[in-house]
């Protein structure tokens, strides 16, 4: 059998069902093996960054690994910034790239790039494959790594030549990696530890983060909150994973709800689980949960004393640590601490999320409240990043697991469109909502081309606000009103006749009076929708802990 | 603090890059380092000297743990261990002068490997104040050339 044929089946046996990529040269030979693969849908997008991205949706919205596939050289490098996008949000992803043939390798070859070079520090581990033999093994490594542990993507790089040799295809049954051996079973000692710290806690606060939901242990998460009566905050990569109850406090952080940041600098024990203590929760990190004895929980070793010294450090799956520490506190009852819950309602009824409606303009936030109304939560929203990408996360009322996707460690403006894209190609029955600045959406506009081709029916809402937000928040603030390059006023294409141009349904929104009762229309419109908000211009984003601040320190 | 970190590794090409691009994109300095094969077959050491304070090493070494390539890391700092650097020095020397640097290398318990009419190459084995000294010494007859290894080290007794 052919390299390329090998790799193909090689997919099918990890269960690959949709591939996200591009053709080109060095691809050729593995786009000549997909010529009438019925096992397999491959989703042609217009840039390899809409593959890498779209992939990213996918894993995100199911929790299996994506997959895209480009040719080697600039194919390849389009990649990158998909790549690292995913790295930083822990999400599972092989990349196949395309690459000139092993002879030619060094020689600056016609579109030939160092892609395992090149994605060195932004991959769990990158394979360049050298002979027809060591695809099928190689396959079966980087699906296994990708998934294993905390979750990342892992790119393959297949030479031409490799994917033209032909040799017996043998699909390994077992995986030959000594030196990775997850730790998976919280040590039980320091579980006793976190659970006798939980019970004698006076003010325990629980900050749930993006690994809840990989280690799909969200039930368990609910079952530790309704048993301890402990408020839960939850980063945005976590959003979904706790139920939205009375104790839920949303998003710490610089655009967290003031009610979790005070909760966090008041705790005397914070127990943290799958998350990392990025700087956007922490603000400056000697000044975070002063008071606060710290539990860490994750299956990153190198986590734990990364950014905030742990009092007691687990390591493990979050799942099985939860569940663990269920076991023992089962045994305990809890009252609930009515001290604490009393002055976390005082905040909450004192501090809200809040905002001043216009009747002659809509609010971003008053667009994402409608967007509640009108799923009632049923919905898998995609954020870009932005102001938009804060409002959704302040606002939008997020049910379930997988069902807010959004680049938060990266960042990358660009990614939902795609992204998008790919959560639809998952879950075809469910309604996929993308949402985006008008900044961000025309980074990976392009994508338009494959949701029309593809009838892919995802909803596109762009918060036209006509300017870069976040950056003009901050110029706002911090650059005395410097506006340098951030107005977007007039230099917009037509959105609607862009639409238009792909074949797309386009709506426009500007009426607060009327805006919902269009928005419900466009929603219920079977084929794709892209809905152009035009919303109040320079609505900040508050609270606001100013960069590297204290968390208690918030602008409102 | 100096720390000596041996990083055990499955000899897989790329490997060495793996192990130094983690240290450079986490901004730590890399102070010496030197690469070999072990007992095992297929099984590289790299023993790298690194600076910094013991948070930054436990980071370093939680981080190469995560390669799939590497076996172990080991913090030789932690305890006793032995460590060898070799520096071979190209020295200007003449007839007048050899005598002296002989017996200078003499003391040192290195070797002379070479003597051209203007020059000799001495070889010298041992820490790496030791080495220092004998640079420091050789220095003042003219230092032509000076080629030092990376460190190597082992833990003493069984471990």
């Amino acid at each position: 059998m052919k390299g390329s044929e090998i790799l193909i089946e090689a997919l099918v046996k990890e269960g690959v069902e949709v591939i996200f990529g591009y053709p080109g040269g060095r691809a050729l030979e593995i786009y000549d093996a997909l010529y009438a693969e019925k096992r397999l849908r491959h989703i042609l997008v217009r840039h390899e960054q809409g593959a890498g991205h779209a992939a990213d949706g996918y894993a995100r919205a199911t929790g299996k690994t994506g997959v895209c596939l480009t040719t080697s050289g600039p194919g390849a490098t389009n990649l990158v910034t998909a790549i690292a996008t995913a790295y930083m949000d822990s999400v599972p992803l092989v990349a196949i790239t395309g690459q000139v043939s092993v002879g030619q390798i060094g020689k600056d070859a016609f579109q030939e790039a160092d892609m395992t070079g090149i994605t060195m520090p932004i991959t769990k581990h990158n394979y360049l494959v050298r002979r027809a033999e060591d695809i099928a093994p190689t396959i079966k490594e980087a699906f296994y790594l990708a998934g294993a542990g905390r979750p990342g993507p892992v790119l393959v790089d297949m030479p031409s030549d490799v994917c033209r040799q032909s040799t017996e295809f043998k699909y390994p049954e077992k995986i030959e990696l000594p030196n990775y051996k997850p730790t998976i079973k919280g040590n039980p000692r320091q579980i006793k530890q976190a659970a006798e710290l939980l019970k004698n806690a006076a003010r325990p606060l629980i900050i749930s983060g993006g690994g809840v939901i990989t280690s799909g242990a969200c039930p368990e998460l609910a079952e530790l909150v309704k048993l301890t009566k402990i408020p839960v905050a939850s980063t945005m990569l976590g959003l979904g994973a706790a139920p939205p109850d009375e104790y839920f406090l949303g998003m710490p952080g610089m655009h967290g709800t003031a009610v979790a940041n005070y909760a966090i600098c008041a705790a005397d024990v914070i127990f943290a689980v799958g998350m990392r203590f990025d700087d956007r929760i922490t603000g400056d990190p000697e000044h975070f949960a002063k008071q606060a004895k710290i539990i860490h929980a994750d299956i990153d070793p190198a986590e734990i004393n990364k950014c905030v010294p742990a009092d007691v450090p687990i390591i493990g799956d979050a799942k099985e640590i939860l569940r663990e520490l269920l076991a023992r506190l089962k045994k305990e009852h809890f009252e609930r601490r009515t001290e604490w819950l009393q002055q976390i309602a005082a905040w909450r009824q004192k501090y809200p999320l809040r905002y001043q409606k216009d009747s002659r303009v809509i609010k971003p936030q008053q667009l994402l409240e409608a967007l509640n109304d009108l799923t009632g939560g049923d919905a898998v929203y995609v954020a870009d990043v932005g102001t938009h990408q804060m409002f959704a996360a302040q606002y939008l009322r997020i049910t379930a697991p997988r069902r807010f996707l959004s680049s938060c460690g990266l960042g990358t403006m660009g990614f939902a469109l795609p992204a998008a894209m790919g959560a639809a190609a998952a879950r075809p029955k469910e309604r996929i909502i993308c949402l985006a600045g008008d900044g961000g959406i025309q980074m990976n506009i392009q994508e338009l081309g494959t949701i029309a081709s593809e009838k892919l029916p995802v909803k596109i809402i762009i918060l036209n606000n006509q300017w870069l937000g976040l950056v003009r928040q901050w110029q706002q603030l911090f650059y005395q009103g410097h506006y340098s390059h951030t107005d977007l006023r007039g230099r917009q294409p037509d959105f609607l006749k862009l639409a238009e141009a792909y074949g797309i349904k386009g709506v426009e929104l500007k009426d607060p009076q009327l805006f919902a009762k269009q928005l419900k229309a466009a929603l219920a419109f079977k084929g794709p929708v892209l809905i152009n908000a035009l919303v109040k211009r320079d609505e900040n984003v508050y609270p606001m802990v100013p960069a590297g601040g204290v968390l208690n320190k918030m602008l409102f | 603090m100096k720390h000596i970190i041996a990083v055990i590794v499955d000899n897989k090409p790329g490997v060495l890059a793996r192990v130094a691009g983690l240290f450079s994109r986490r901004a730590y300095n890399i102070d010496s380092l030197a690469v070999g094969p072990t007992e095992t077959k297929d099984v590289s050491r790299i023993t790298l000297v690194v600076h910094g304070n013991d948070d930054i090493v436990e980071q370093i070494s939680k981080q190469l743990n995560k390669l799939p390539d590497v076996k172990k890391v080991l913090d030789l700092s932690q305890g006793e261990c032995l460590s060898r650097e070799m520096a071979m020095f190209k020295i200007h020397a003449t007839a007048k002068t050899r005598k002296e640097i002989c017996t200078l290398a003499h003391t040192f318990r290195a070797k002379v490997i070479d003597i051209a009419e203007e020059s000799m190459v001495v070889e010298v084995t041992g820490d790496t104040e030791k080495l220092n000294g004998l640079e420091t010494l050789l220095e003042k007859y003219g230092l032509l050339a000076v080629v030092r290894t990376g460190k190597i080290a082992l833990a003493r007794g069984r471990k």
